[in-house]
């Protein structure tokens, strides 16, 4: 470090230089201090989300850098909200990352007593070929009494509280197109 | 002491022109629903460590008080009190049982005072602690070295080392840190223009951000319809420049006295005599200055 | 919420959650809103500081009754008590808004002559048959006509092959002129509604309210008070509802209670009024409107059941009613079979109806459980719900889970559904060995909300879009990705099949766009499907009165239809609030139906189309420009004039007169009476919860008849109740609820760091009596019990809880949140594990809001020590029963007939 340098950041000079004789303010506000940023605005986008959460809908704004969520509070523009969040919905960064998040699909096979590995595209094979296969063995064309069925008993579906519109629908329609009528979610809870 | 009698923020005028309009908390608990929303506000902001997991039967409270893991605190008080001064249950309950007493149950989302003197300030040896150019409080990381003589400076108990107690689920924050952390008033956000980060999550702007002046302003009108509507016990804690530390850069209004809440009746800058002591060992200051200057250069030449 | 539904006319809030703003009074009650609303409390909080009252009827006294103004005590489950004592101080004192209740609801009309009261048939109505347990609605019915309901069992007496049990020749009269046959405009008519809600109510007088409630007659009066100041002309209170009222065996007639208070005070389709239903999941207005429920199709359209209905038209003629917007029913069913199947669904095939899977009266989710119990369901998957946490009786689903074939189970962390197998509480006690469990697990990573595009629907029926704003990681997906892809997996294996069973899944329209390295589904395209086109020109359709019978338009869901007009998606619009007119925020996200944000908003202004008062304007009739106009859009015809008569023969919308806010209805009326749609009752009636330590006061039969449950499930033993010998060993009044800091079964908070350490452990809420009573000590340990299970909890002691005095009986209360299981950052015993698993028959909602237990202090059994703890107190609870059991009246009708 140069010698001028190394004297202006002596405190005690730049108390003086200053007026900042007791080293409370200015004087002694370190660089980084002077330089800081809310990393908000170094967000590369902002992406305009709801909560997760409750069914009040508040608004979320995202900020994203380097692929990565950096900050989520509320969207001031939501004329319900208005930019607050309760603690949960201020905590929905922490849930999209929480220490406990899975990332991998997890397998336990039949009187197995540990999880294994699967691969996501084995893991959709294998749930494809049950549903066909159960639905085969069981399916039923009649009721007992001779009223028209088509459907299976034997499959059914629960969630959907916490899922976007588009998702439900898709759940409905591809049931209901496989005879599974035990489709059910969170609104009974 | 003539510092005392002004509300000027010790160390704030050394910004000069750089100095921005004094802000600060006006926190109504009037309003306060004890969401908590300002206390992980705060911490998502702040990348605050997780501050345990502890049951303590103190009403809702789990995080118990602030420190260097938690920067908002909210506290919990159930009280057998009417909620009016005429003993009235309006606004309040009969609480049914034995006694018929009114119960009310009273939050409060403390902070960091930001006082207008602040003891931390004073002691701080290191220039950590400083007042920054909107007459906040803030400690400055990259200089704090722990030596914690701040800590007992703090009337009110807000500065706090972190001890970071082992988290094998939380690998970022898992490394040791003697630092003092406290409530910054989210420096950073005021520097790009944005709120602090608990002030703008209220969901019921219980916790009100402002310049301090109109803070005052609105909190004497909050004050005056209460007290008119007979809201027992409503008061200003911190909002008087004539107090002990010269007013709070964050101050409140409570329904009840300050140790009901667990706070000072009557905070006093514990550095009170300073001002005086720095005067008289100015000279001595300036003599020892000159001859340590005198020394580094010779060195420098070296 | 078919409570909702039959009175109004759809199953959603009546408001939205600013508008409470404008309220003079708002009751909250069934809800702690402050606790798991709190940003839609801030509207609340907007009308206080105006001056608004703001009352809380809850058993605890929580972080809304401390906002509130006034809070009153009651005990759980006796909600129909207190809202009927409202409603009857209004009528006994003739304080009901007159013109309103006129004109605007079905007050004046006249009731079949067959029908008989609750009050004369000792808690029955007229119509109940014992040997099925059901009612038969005939007797229910408008003199000279019968009328469909708008939501709930719409098929009910309807169905052409109930036959007997229905008899119905046909629909009867219809509207003549818009008004129903027989009504009598001076409400005098001993059979008019409003004399038959008069008598049915003369009992709950203050004095029986308190009693029963255990509350103080001058705490009831003021509220009763305190709401008609607040109401009429010129001032109008609302009420916000949440699972406090629907977890019950009377939920949805708790509900029909408000819906009868409200409609007295004429404080619905008006600004500051209504009823605000506040739903706890992001989407669980969503997932109703387009359902993942068994028994309907999008749009409230009911499942085909099994019994024959012959064809497309009888299903048709079943579901249509001839008058009110529910008349062009065709027209919503077909849009969606072309949406569901496109060109394979034609007018020559019926349009595919025949193919259609069929349902049974129950296919529910309790009632799946039970099947699984029996072995009958081999494979289940769950996406984003935790049953073995969050439903009533969570051993008897844990249980349920280990006899499947197999389970999916995705979520964002591994959930105790998912665990089940050598995480449980059955696998500590030995119940459950991971080695002889069969089920076969997959659990799949999902994606967050923040990794996908897609809607929510809000609690105020708002369609919100949300953006994706990172990718998902690894093998984590969106929900649209996995059932997208499995659908095609699946398609794709069957591709070749000829069996008749496939003809349906192979006519499956499953064509959508995808975009990035996975292959995401797009979203947009989803809901383009969703709002519906005209299949020829593709052009998308602006709403459902555009939806054709013939097949030529596509509509995935008919209540949706037009949030995607002009192929904009209408549910992304976020213009700020602030650059907006008006606080009803019209350009911000989508509301159904067709933008309406406050309904039945016609109702805001009087018969001549005036607003009632210049305070309360709201929508009104432009003389000048000759159609409604306001603040909103309006719920109504936008240019049928107030005085507009309907021609004798006219039909659908059509047939609803201009002074008739409730388009949906089949007579334009809301409905204090209820003739059809409903399982359990034209009126709300004070029944006791199903586990109840006191007597009905009003009736010999104790609870709702027509409750679901299942004596015979072993998985699922009852309490005994008040009467019986055993029930003193569960004495207490047990509630369970939700913390703000957490969410439902936690798997969304307990793996969040700063939300775990908020309310860290669970813990049982007592009054300082109950911990004096049985030794319970502040921050120590208490075991709650049941005949189903037992859980330990951190013991609060707190004068916030406190008991109710009945009858010169102090009965205690306690309190259980219901947040924690197995897994997590903080893990804690499931309150749910105590719960039963009766039901109500409407909507099949569990009676977590009220039961019994008992409560001792210290920690619970460890290991196989739990079920033998639980088992003996309930083989010596059953055995005492045994001596002396109560017999249901309606068992004792059976017999002695």
């Amino acid at each position: 470090m140069k010698l001028s340098k190394l004297l202006e950041s002596w405190p005690a000079l730049r108390q003086l230089q200053e007026g900042d004789l007791l080293g409370l303010g200015k004087a002694v506000q370190s660089p980084r201090s002077r330089a800081l940023t809310p990393r908000i605005d170094e967000a590369e986008h902002v992406v305009q989300s709801i909560c997760p959460y409750c069914a009040v809908g508040c608004g979320q704004l995202v900020y994203v850098k380097g692929g990565e969520i950096t900050h989520i509070e509320g969207d001031p523009a939501s004329p319900i909200s208005r930019g607050r969040l309760c603690p949960k919905g201020q905590a929905s960064k922490s849930y999209a990352q929480s220490p406990l998040r899975e990332y991998r699909v997890k397998y336990r096979r039949p009187y197995g007593t540990a999880w294994e590995e699967l691969s996501l595209d084995d893991a959709m094979e294998m749930i494809a070929d049950r549903i066909i296969r159960t639905r085969a063995d069981t399916w039923e064309f009649e009721t007992e009494d001779g009223n028209p069925a088509n459907r299976t008993m034997a499959i059914g579906n629960l969630g959907g509280a916490t899922l976007d519109n588009e998702e439900n629908y898709l759940i409905k329609k591809l049931m209901t197109g496989l005879g599974i009528v035990q489709v059910e979610n969170q609104a009974r809870i | 002491m003539s510092t005392l009698e002004t509300a000027r923020p010790d160390g704030w005028q050394t910004y000069g022109d750089e100095k921005k309009e004094r802000v600060g908390f006006f926190t109504d608990t009037s309003v306060c629903i004890g969401c908590k929303a300002c206390e992980v506000a705060c911490k998502e902001w702040n990348l605050i460590p997780e501050d345990g997991r502890v049951w303590t039967g103190e009403s809702y409270d789990h995080t118990s008080q602030l420190g260097a893991n938690t920067w908002r605190h909210v506290a919990f008080i159930e009280q057998r009190k009417p909620l009016r001064v005429d003993g009235d249950g309006e606004l309040g309950v009969d609480a049914g049982g034995d006694g018929g007493a009114d119960l009310r149950w009273l939050m409060e989302s403390d902070v960091c005072k930001h006082c207008t003197h602040a003891a931390c300030l004073d002691v701080c040896p290191t220039g950590s602690l400083f007042r920054t150019e909107f007459g906040t409080v803030v400690v400055q990381q990259d200089i704090c070295n722990g030596c914690g003589y701040c800590v007992p400076a703090c009337p009110f108990g807000v500065l706090d080392k972190r001890h970071l107690a082992p988290a094998p689920d939380l690998p970022a924050f898992a490394k040791e840190d003697g630092r003092v952390w406290k409530c910054t008033l989210c420096y950073d956000r005021l520097k790009g223009g944005h709120e602090p980060a608990c002030a703008k999550a209220c969901p019921t702007k219980s916790i009100q951000f402002g310049p301090l002046e109109e803070l005052r302003e609105r909190a004497d009108a909050r004050l005056a319809k209460l007290s008119a509507e007979g809201w027992n016990g409503a008061q200003l804690y911190g909002r008087d420049p004539d107090d002990g530390v010269g007013g709070f850069g964050a101050f409140f209004l409570l329904l009840d006295d300050p140790e009901v809440y667990g706070l000072p009746p009557d905070p006093v800058v514990t550095t009170r005599d300073l001002p005086e002591m720095w005067t008289n060992m100015l000279a001595a200051a300036g003599a020892l200055l000159a001859g340590v200057t005198a020394l580094t250069l010779v060195g420098g030449r070296r | 919420m078919p409570g909702l539904g039959t009175s109004f006319g759809r199953g959603g809030a009546t408001t939205f959650q600013q508008d409470l703003q404008n309220a003079d009074c708002v009751v909250i009650m069934g809800s702690n809103m402050a606790e798991n609303h709190p940003v839609g409390f801030q509207w609340v909080m907007e009308a206080r500081e105006q001056g608004a009252k703001v009352i809380h009827v809850d058993p605890r006294f929580t972080r809304t009754s401390a906002m509130a103004t006034k809070h009153v005590g009651i005990r759980a489950g006796s909600d129909i008590a207190f809202l009927g004592g409202i409603a009857n101080y209004i009528l006994q004192n003739e304080r009901y808004f007159r013109e309103y209740v006129e004109h605007y609801t079905n007050a004046p009309v006249i009731i079949n002559e067959e029908f008989s009261d609750t009050e004369d048939l000792d808690g029955l109505f007229s119509g109940w048959d014992p040997e099925e347990g059901e009612y038969s609605v005939e007797s229910w019915m408008y003199e000279g006509m019968e009328v469909h309901g708008s939501a709930g069992q719409r098929e009910q007496g309807f169905k052409p092959t109930k036959g007997e049990a229905s008899g119905h020749g046909g629909h009867g009269g219809g509207l003549h002129h818009g008004e129903p046959p027989s009504e009598d405009e001076t409400m005098q008519h001993p059979r008019c509604v409003l004399q038959l809600l008069k008598r049915h109510y003369a009992r709950y007088t203050p004095e029986f309210v308190a009693e029963t409630c255990g509350c103080s007659v001058d705490d009831f009066v003021e509220v009763c008070e305190t709401l008609i100041a607040n109401s009429g002309r010129d001032r109008t209170s609302a009420f916000v509802y949440a699972v406090g009222w629907t977890q019950h065996t009377v939920g949805v007639q708790i509900i029909r209670s408000c819906a009868v208070v409200q409609q007295l005070l004429g404080n619905i389709g008006r600004p500051g009024g209504g009823i605000m239903a506040l739903r706890g999941h992001a989407s669980i207005q969503g997932s109703t409107d387009i359902p993942t429920l068994y028994n309907i199709l999008p749009g409230y359209l009911p499942m085909p059941h099994a019994e024959s209905y012959g064809d497309l038209d009888g299903y048709v003629t079943a579901n249509t009613s001839p008058t009110g917007w529910w008349g062009r029913f065709r027209s919503y069913f077909i849009s969606l079979m072309k949406a569901y199947f496109g060109e394979n669904a034609t007018a020559d095939n019926d349009f595919l109806f025949e193919s259609l899977p069929r349902i049974d009266d129950d296919n529910s989710a309790y009632w799946t459980v039970e099947q699984m119990l029996e072995g009958k369901v081999k494979g289940y998957i769950i996406a984003g719900e935790n049953p073995a946490v969050g439903h009533a009786n969570g051993k008897a689903h844990r249980l349920g889970l280990s006899r499947l074939e197999w389970l999916v189970a995705r979520d964002v962390v591994e959930i105790e559904s998912a665990s089940f197998w050598y995480d449980s509480p059955e696998v500590e006690s030995g119940e459950l060995k991971p080695a002889e469990i069969a089920t076969e697990v997959f659990f799949l990573p999902a994606a967050t909300h923040t990794e996908k595009d897609g809607s929510f629907t809000n609690t105020q029926r708002l369609l919100q879009w949300h953006w994706h704003a990172v990718d998902p990681k690894d093998d984590c997906r969106s929900e649209l990705w996995f059932y997208f892809h499995l659908g095609r997996l699946i398609k794709q294996k069957l591709s070749e099949s000829e069996e008749e069973r496939d003809k349906l899944i192979k006519a499956l329209r499953w064509e959508y766009p995808t975009h990035s390295a996975i292959q995401e589904p797009d979203a947009e395209a989803v809901l383009q499907e969703i709002s519906g086109q005209e299949i020829a020109t593709g052009r998308f359709l602006s709403g459902y009165p555009e939806l054709k019978d013939d097949g030529s338009t596509l509509c995935g869901c008919w209540i949706y239809s037009g949030c995607f007009q002009d192929g904009i998606n209408q549910t992304a619009r976020k213009k700020p609030h602030w650059e907006q007119d008006g606080y009803v925020a019209n350009e911000w996200a989508w509301a159904w139906p067709d933008n309406r944000h406050l309904l039945y908003n016609r109702a805001s202004a009087d018969p001549d189309g005036k607003p009632w008062s210049e305070r309360k304007q709201y929508v009104w009739w432009d003389e000048g420009d000759g159609k409604w106009t306001g603040l909103d859009t309006p719920d109504f015809k936008e240019d049928k004039p107030p005085d507009y008569v309907p021609p004798e023969d006219a039909e659908a919308e059509d047939a609803i007169a201009g002074d008739h806010p409730f388009i949906m209805q089949a007579d334009g009326r809301s409905w204090l009476f209820v003739p059809q749609g409903l399982e359990d009752g034209p009126l709300p009636t004070h029944y006791e919860p199903h586990e109840s330590p006191f007597e009905n006061a009003l009736y010999s039969q104790r609870a709702n008849p027509r409750r679901q449950q299942n004596k015979e499930l072993a998985e699922d033993p009852y309490n005994p109740v008040n009467g019986e010998p055993g029930a003193e060993i569960y004495p207490y009044v047990v509630t369970t609820y939700r913390l703000t800091e957490h969410h439902t079964a936690g798997g969304m908070t307990r793996s969040v760091p700063y939300l775990a350490e908020l309310q860290p452990q669970m813990f049982c809420e007592v009054h300082p009596d109950l911990a004096r009573e049985v030794g319970l000590e502040h921050g120590g340990w208490a075991t709650i019990y049941t005949s189903r299970s037992a859980i330990e909890a951190r013991v609060l002691v707190t004068d916030r809880m406190r008991p109710v005095r009945m009858g010169g009986r102090e009965v205690h209360q306690v309190g259980l949140p219901y947040h924690w299981g197995k897994r997590g950052l903080v893990t804690g015993d499931s309150a749910n594990d105590l719960a039963h698993m009766a039901l109500d028959p409407n909507v099949h909602i569990q009676e977590v809001k009220a039961f019994t237990c008992g409560i001792r202090a210290g920690r619970r059994p460890r290991g196989a020590e739990l079920p033998r703890f639980v088992a003996e107190l309930r083989e010596q609870a059953h055995s005492r029963r045994e001596q002396d059991p109560r017999v249901e009246p309606e068992e004792a009708r059976k017999t002695s007939s």
